[in-house]
């Protein structure tokens, strides 16, 4: 990797990283009698192994001129590989806890154990672990490939996805040592808030700057949404984690918000974390690597339009409607439920489209496995985009909110449409990166394919029969006039669903093992013969039509 | 503009533009899609104009239906109380025997001690009230404080070390820790206690282990424990004859407790449930004391 950078991005990356680690060595002494000195040597072994890695490369020889003929696929690829790692660790959190709650006396009296502290590792791991090293590694693919130019330098790539991997690192070691600002999906502390700020900045400067050396006169659709996910993130990431710190040695800070407003900014963040994490950069994965695996024109330019407005205008409204029944004003309720029963409709367009899409290459879903990950994927979408409207309508909430019913619509979001997106791009783009004819086995495929399908099936089922049947026993009164039920008989009631739950998760978990050992396979298959078609970018003036025309 | 070419499939034209080999139609959007937005957007109107939806500087659009979810919340304690009311009046009121000799009162009341236990009591004491290591079982005749319903009331209202003024107060002291045995004496001491509930009467101490033990126990425990060591409700030490063990009556679990002390705690529930719930209680743990075997 070092020998494709040039020897004053050597020299920067040597900067950097000696600074991380001073960085790293300040924050460990500052935080010795504090869970950040830890940190801070996580953070100082990383920026030493940077050190030694940019050294022990320095020599090699400069990359000449002749890689401007091909785009820069190093870093696609090693995202590939730390995002399917980050799945299998943080599946198998996933299911950890998911048995824990079916058993809870399995935590061994430890405190790093204890569900607090492992569930939001299954979060973070999976959100931005997973999801976040497959949207930073398919954006890069996809944004060379539509502008038709190479990544707009080699060393910012590099910094991103790293820089990006140390915060879902510090995030994780955290939580075990209890460390959290206790915000849903917002949990890491000010100093891993502070350094994704800077590695998101470097993104979006990176993002821009490639697409400005373009050689295609208009952006493709997938750009519109990586970049809004891009640029709304930072807004979310930045405002929602305003804190102060106890001090440089504390780990520990306090958000600037207070009461209310403190929940109403946590849920503006956290379900535009779902917009724009969730969904916006995955439309951007779904617009490109959908209509390229079917080998079909995109339904409707028109609908992509309205799609992304829409999607991008309503979903910003909407996240009051986390908060019915609270002490949040009624009107911001009202607000938050009419904007999402609005949102349905790009949402659904955006799915339409896809599916659309598929017109003519039906055939090919029907045979390719891979091709039919991104179909479930799309028709998941739909499907949880309908059942989030739905959920947002208040009355519907009064039952909803709290129960197992909401984790059955997020894993229908994550497991069906997320994780299944991601898994048909990387089954797509392993062979192509990687210069292989196929795919090591495609009846593995086939078997992840369906392993994960009966999965998310057992999944959602389980969870929706528990949340309907908890949502109902607290609401059921008896005849003398009093709750029929108390909290821990609604929780006796849930056990075999737990199970059930438990076990999906587990039949998901093994079809992303298959899936890995898949991609791990390819990779050591020995490459193609010359047959393949080696993408390339546009040459410098090679230009075929200007901005504007 | 590149060429524009019709997609064979659908007849419809693209856009002309092509980003490494895909290609966008230009299909004009259906009629549905604009249909079922406008139809979003109409209820979307329609519910601000009835509901409370727009800021305005300090105050807000109210809603033609006036509605208020605070106001909601009231009216609805308010008829549940109301509905409640009926029965849990008489509670409050009449004496015991009457309510427990009145089967329709005892089935409202088995149904809302039921839930009242569950989210308030069984995390200590058990859904089923079967107690565990440190919980007493609220369901066999070995009471720390008393069974009579007035203790139990009591118990309920005041709690065990819990700072309420008229807690009830119990500290088995930390003889070990604290110094005022030596190891041996515990050992000896703990063979003691066991003894006391063996069947066999010898339980596993030497007979100059027990006799030594015994005289421990008179000079340090008895003052609480009783001579007969069969405890006193009035400082909740409990009978140590019997077979029922809050923390263990194995010898190390015995060991424990006497080396390092017990402080068992139990919160005042006074200002957490009102006087009808808490009777309620009492009267549903009588009941089930009455009925399991």
């Amino acid at each position: 990797m070092i020998s494709t950078l040039t020897d004053t991005e050597r020299q920067i990356a040597l900067v950097i990283s000696g600074l991380l680690s001073l960085v790293g060595l300040v924050l460990s002494a500052a935080g010795r009698h504090d869970p950040l000195g830890a940190q801070g040597f996580i953070i100082l072994a990383f920026g030493l192994s940077g050190v030694f890695l940019v050294i022990s490369g320095f020599h090699l020889p400069e990359p000449t001129e002749k890689r401007f003929s091909h785009y820069y696929d190093e870093p696609i690829k090693a995202g590939i590989i730390i995002a399917m790692l980050w799945a299998i660790v943080a599946m198998f959190v996933g299911d950890w806890v998911a048995w824990l709650l079916a058993y809870p006396e399995m935590t061994f009296d430890a405190a790093w154990a204890s569900f607090g502290r492992l569930r939001p590792i299954h979060t973070t791991g999976i959100i931005f672990g997973f999801g976040g090293n497959a949207l930073i590694a398919t954006s890069f693919h996809v944004m060379q490939r539509t502008s038709r130019t190479r990544l707009a330098d080699q060393l910012s790539p590099w910094f991103v996805l790293g820089g990006y991997n140390l915060f879902c690192i510090l995030a994780v070691t955290g939580y075990l040592m209890g460390v959290t600002q206790s915000k849903e999906y917002a949990e890491p502390e000010w100093y891993a808030d502070i350094w994704l700020t800077i590695v998101w900045i470097a993104y979006f400067a990176l993002y821009l700057r490639t697409l400005a050396r373009r050689k295609e006169p208009h952006i493709y659709v997938s750009n519109w949404y990586y970049l809004a996910f891009v640029l709304v993130v930072a807004m979310l990431h930045i405002v929602n984690n305003l804190a102060m710190p106890v001090s440089l040695g504390s780990s520990k800070s306090y958000t600037v918000f207070a009461g209310v407003q403190d929940a109403m900014v946590q849920w503006w963040y956290g379900h535009n974390a779902v917009a724009f994490f969730l969904t916006s950069g995955f439309l951007g994965m779904l617009y490109y690597y959908l209509p390229k695996r079917a080998g079909r024109p995109i339904f409707s330019y028109r609908m992509s339009i309205i799609g992304f407005w829409g999607i991008t205008f309503f979903y910003v409204w909407v996240g009051s409607h986390h908060l019915h029944y609270t002490a949040l004003p009624q009107w911001v309720q009202t607000l938050g439920m009419t904007f999402s029963v609005m949102l349905l409709v790009p949402s659904w367009i955006a799915a339409a489209n896809a599916l659309l899409t598929l017109n003519g290459a039906w055939h090919k879903v029907r045979d390719d496995a891979t091709l039919r990950f991104m179909m479930v994927a799309a028709l998941f979408y739909g499907l949880a985009t309908f059942e989030g409207s739905f959920l947002a309508i208040r009355p519907v909430n009064s039952l909803s909110h709290y129960t197992d019913w909401t984790v059955a619509h997020v894993h229908a979001g994550t497991l069906g449409w997320n994780s299944m997106i991601i898994f048909g791009a990387f089954y797509y783009l392993v062979p192509q990166l990687w210069k292989r004819e196929r795919i090591y086995s495609p009846v593995l495929v086939e078997v992840h394919f369906w392993l994960a399908i009966a999965g998310i099936f057992i999944y959602v089922f389980a969870m929706w029969n528990s949340g309907v049947i908890q949502g109902l026993m607290w609401r059921t009164y008896n005849n003398s006039g009093t709750l029929a039920y108390s909290f821990i008989d609604s929780l006796n009631a849930m056990h075999p669903y737990y199970i059930a739950r438990a076990t999906g998760g587990l039949l998901f978990l093994m079809g992303a093992v298959i899936g890995f050992y898949n991609i791990c396979m390819t990779i050591r298959s020995s490459p193609a013969a010359a047959k393949t078609r080696n993408e390339q970018p546009a040459t410098i003036g090679q230009s075929r039509l200007r901005p504007g025309e | 503009m590149g060429v524009i070419e019709r997609d064979p499939h659908t007849g419809h034209g693209t856009t002309g533009h092509e980003w490494n080999g895909i290609k966008e139609l230009n299909t004009a959007v259906p009629w549905p899609i604009w249909a079922f937005l406008i139809a979003t957007v109409i209820f979307s109107v329609v519910w601000w104009i009835l509901m409370p939806a727009w800021p305005l500087g300090d105050t807000y659009t109210k809603g033609l239906l006036g509605a208020d979810v605070r106001q909601n919340v009231a009216t609805d304690l308010k008829s549940a109380e109301e509905k409640r009311s009926i029965w849990a009046s008489r509670i409050e009121k009449e004496e015991l025997s009457a309510i427990m000799s009145d089967s329709e009162l005892m089935q409202d009341i088995r149904e809302t001690g039921h839930a009242l236990f569950g989210d308030n009591c069984a995390a200590c004491h058990g859904a089923r009230a079967e107690g565990g290591p440190g919980y007493p079982k609220l369901t066999d005749s070995a009471w720390l404080w008393g069974q009579t319903p007035d203790a139990i009331f009591e118990t309920i209202r005041a709690g065990v070390n819990s700072g309420h003024p008229d807690s009830r107060f119990s500290q088995m002291p930390a003889w070990g820790r604290d110094q005022m045995l030596d190891r041996k004496a515990i050992i000896d001491v703990s063979a003691f206690v066991k003894s006391l509930s063996d069947a066999n009467k010898g339980g596993n101490g030497s007979p100059e282990q027990l006799a030594a033990g015994q005289k421990i126990f008179v000079d340090n425990c008895a003052s609480c424990h009783g001579s007969d060591a069969h405890g006193a409700h009035q400082t909740g030490a409990p009978d140590l004859t019997d077979n029922t063990w809050l923390y263990g009556g194995d010898a190390a679990s015995i060991y424990e407790s006497i080396y390092n002390g017990r402080q068992g705690h139990m919160p005042a529930w006074e200002s957490r449930l009102s006087n009808a719930d808490r009777k309620i209680l009492m009267i549903y743990l009588l009941d089930l004391g009455q009925n399991s075997p």
